[in-house]
């Protein structure tokens, strides 16, 4: 049956139509060319064995499903945390479409971002042109207080050099003279978007700290009794920065969030489009030189960021993604020792509330086997977490954390009982996880949305954690720091394993004896 | 301390610069200059007369192997030589594939996020040929080298080339802190050649910095990879190169912003001192008469 206007079918159902099966048989059948079924199957089964493992992780020249994204994304995100500050990335149109709809799909929320288009005559002649002629679009037509300049992998690789670039363009007038226009190199062939968020926050720091590229004096630091607070390139931006601004009012400090896209990413439906959104105002963000010191919640995503803090005369606190109790207890105290200010009464009784929920929970979730990858903060904050719930992070993989990340993750393994039969997978890509999922398989999964497909082929539950998230609505809203962002990381784990329980219960008159209302 | 000086060596493909730029330092070392060579040439022979080796692992040779530039370590790149002389090769691919240019930025990045700066008192870049893309620009970024000086002859290729670096630097000298050096006349015996250079010097907005007279010692000083400055310090050649360095490092500071010329201008040059002659159209396009 074709396609009616009084009962459209959609692709669910549309595809599964005779006529649609048989052109899809027919297709199949006479030009795919598929290998014989049989030696297809063979090589599935073949793709689970150890044998298939190890020649697996001796790949050297290829990746396959890597579990990150380039440089400038983690440019853009930075970006947009500022106040009404638009991202413009030196390159090409194709690039700058991709961070927008990245975003778009994981916040459910347009992301503004412009590109200075370039196309071969650039590539040739240098981008110089679109420097000039995109900031001077951007001003004009979008009206930023702030243009926040990033490169992708084409204007790296023919080297256009972006602070001469600015200059010149404020020579020509394209924009004021004393018009702010930080700018990172982020090429997108090095590193990963956690090196973008931190070189495009470097950016504008060093922008508004160091004299704004030689147009003024550099800033003298006053210290001060405010501190700051980085969150790093994090998918729960929304709830999480939201969460600690609650924590911080409840020290009753005096802070700011720098790089703040709560706002921009969850703008309300009122009639109103709002292309900028709340973010750290530009006087904050010079301001914050002055802080007596900055918490960096995921400093191996702003390493560079949190030395150039540093040298800039004040205490850093370097966390990795802290998830869970001792997670939050060490954040809490970081603030306490920075600020000098007691931890609230009020944030004492929250941590009690979450040991008590951990403790009710614990006979279903302690000596579960779990497997893990995202970036490489994430990997800390969640397998402290889960040792700290008894539960067995049994491998843990991200393809980008080094070496250092994985020295700090057996670290956390070896001082736990239940870290002894776990393994990190520095640089590994998620095809490395498929293999460790087929021969030795663990009871969950936590990962991206990228992970259904591992949850497919594998049988492996997944319960999704990470960054994006295109197929889950709305996980960005909810917190995963504090102790209640660790309540809710709790919730989302036990959640999967109770349903993963009841679908295992469910046979009538066969295994129904435990399909329990009381779990 | 003094602030650290960033000097670059630019100029055509064979003309001499990176025996120049090698013999240069090796005098500014002999200064007590503690030095850093960052060798910016795909062929990687800007260090060999310091670290009298064939050539030296590059950092992208051993970025390939290693899998990328993140997992080396500064140690493994850089060589010391001759009077303590810190030697770095970018190196590049092969002849006829990927971008060499890259390969300079990539290179640059790495040495200054791993310090391999601190402690010097010069970094001198030795640049291949021509300023031919953003990347063998890198070194006359703003925060990179403050003054470039161009190695010539006075051959009208090797002028051209000059003048094509001088535009190079234009473009970044108005936005950035960069500025021309002077000239380093590497002699050729060429006809009127020093006057030649002075002329091109004057034209360009800047000045002949020193005129390197032609020795053989040099050619011995080479095939045993040594400097002239080690081969043979009691040299007149040594001499020359001691002024030369004596000479940079009297000129911080004192770089200008260069007027380049255009073609005609350069040609004009050429007839002014006799060298092509006005009337000569006839000669252009004619083979040699063989008798």
């Amino acid at each position: 049956m074709s396609q009616s206007a009084e009962k459209v079918l959609d692709h669910f159902e549309l595809f599964r139509e005779p006529e649609y099966k048989e052109m899809f048989a027919n297709k199949k059948e006479n030009f795919e060319y598929a290998v014989p079924l049989e030696e297809m199957k063979s090589q599935v089964e073949y793709a689970k064995t150890w044998e298939y493992r190890e020649k697996n992780f001796n790949r050297e020249a290829l990746t396959v499903n890597p579990a990150k994204a380039c440089q400038p994304l983690g440019a853009v995100f930075a970006a947009v945390g500022f106040e009404s500050t638009l991202p413009f990335v030196h390159g090409s149109q194709g690039c700058v479409a991709y961070y927008r709809s990245h975003f778009s799909r994981h916040f459910k929320e347009p992301t503004s971002c412009v590109s200075s288009s370039m196309t071969e005559d650039a590539a040739v002649f240098g981008g110089l042109n679109n420097m000039v002629d995109g900031l001077a679009n951007s001003y004009s037509l979008y009206k930023p207080k702030m243009i926040a300049v990033s490169t992708t992998c084409m204007a790296e690789v023919i080297g256009d050099d972006l602070n001469a670039f600015i200059k010149t363009s404020k020579e020509k007038g394209s924009i004021p003279a004393e018009y702010d226009v930080p700018f990172a190199h982020t090429p997108a062939f090095v590193g990963s978007h956690i090196t973008g968020y931190d070189n495009a926050l470097r950016g504008v720091l060093t922008h508004f700290w160091d004299g704004k590229a030689g147009t003024t004096e550099p800033m003298v630091r006053k210290p001060n009794d405010s501190i700051n607070f980085i969150g790093g390139f994090d998918g729960y931006v929304v709830g999480n920065n939201r969460e600690v601004k609650r924590i911080l009012n409840e020290f009753g400090v005096d802070y700011t969030m720098l790089c703040d896209p709560s706002d921009v990413w969850d703008t309300p439906t009122d009639g109103e489009f709002r292309m900028y959104d709340g973010g750290t105002t530009l006087e904050d963000a010079a301001n914050a030189l002055h802080a007596k010191g900055t918490i960096v919640m995921q400093s191996i995503c702003a390493e560079k960021t949190a030395a150039f803090i540093e040298e800039h005369g004040q205490e850093v606190a370097r966390l990795h993604h802290p998830v869970g109790v001792a997670g939050t207890d060490e954040f809490l105290m970081a603030v306490s020792k920075l600020t000098g200010k007691p931890i609230p009464e009020s944030l004492t009784k929250e941590r009690g509330r979450l040991v008590d929920a951990i403790a009710d929970s614990s006979a279903h979730i302690h000596g579960k086997k779990f497997a893990l990858y995202g970036d490489p903060d994430l990997m800390l904050g969640l397998t402290a977490f889960l040792l700290e719930l008894g539960a067995e992070p049994v491998h843990v993989l991200s393809t980008n954390g080094d070496a250092d990340w994985a020295a700090k993750v057996q670290a956390l393994f070896d001082a736990s009982p239940f870290g002894k039969n776990c393994h990190v997978y520095a640089k590994k890509d998620l095809w490395h996880m498929r293999s460790l999922l087929f021969t030795e398989p663990v009871d969950f999964l936590i990962g991206n949305t990228y992970g259904k497909y591992l949850d497919r082929d594998t049988g492996t539950p997944l319960i999704r954690i990470g960054f994006p998230i295109f197929d889950r609505h709305h996980k960005h809203r909810y917190p995963v720091w504090g102790y209640q962002g660790a309540m809710n990381v709790l919730v989302t784990i036990l959640d999967k394993i109770f349903d993963v329980m009841d679908a295992d219960t469910n046979g009538i008159a066969t295994t129904d004896y435990s399909f329990d209302i009381i779990r | 301390m003094a602030a650290l000086r960033q000097i670059a060596f630019y100029g055509k493909g064979g003309i001499g610069k990176s025996t120049t730029s090698q013999n240069t330092l090796a005098a500014l070392a002999e200064m007590g200059q503690k030095i850093l060579i960052v060798g910016c040439d795909p062929k990687a022979d800007s260090t060999r007369l310091i670290l009298h080796a064939k050539a030296q692992d590059t950092v992208l040779s051993l970025a390939a192997e290693a899998g990328s530039v993140e997992d080396l370590e500064l140690e493994d790149v850089m060589k010391v030589g001759y009077r303590d002389i810190r030697c770095v090769e970018s190196g590049g691919p092969e002849p006829g594939v990927g971008c060499a240019g890259r390969g300079v930025i990539t290179s640059i990045n790495f040495l200054e996020e791993n310090g391999a700066y601190d402690g010097a008192d010069y970094v001198s870049y030795d640049v291949l040929g021509d300023v031919v893309c953003g990347g063998f620009a890198m070194p006359i970024r703003e925060n990179k080298a403050q003054e470039i000086y161009i190695v010539m002859s006075g051959e009208m290729m090797a002028m051209y080339a000059a003048n094509n670096i001088s535009k190079g630097v234009l473009k970044y000298a108005n936005s950035g802190g960069v500025r021309l050096g002077g000239l380093v006349c590497n002699e050729r015996q060429t006809d009127k050649e020093l006057e030649l250079a002075e002329a091109l010097a004057g034209m360009l907005g800047t000045k002949l910095i020193h005129f390197v007279p032609r020795d053989n010692i040099v050619q011995h000083a080479e095939l045993r990879r040594m400097t002239v400055l080690e081969y043979a310090p009691e040299s007149q050649q040594a001499e020359e190169y001691r002024q030369l360095a004596q000479k940079i490092h009297a000129n911080a500071g004192n770089g200008t912003i260069p007027t380049p010329i255009t073609m005609d201008q350069l040609e004009d040059l050429l007839m002014d001192f006799g060298i092509m002659k006005k009337e000569d159209e006839s000669v252009i396009g004619k083979a040699a008469h063989v008798a």
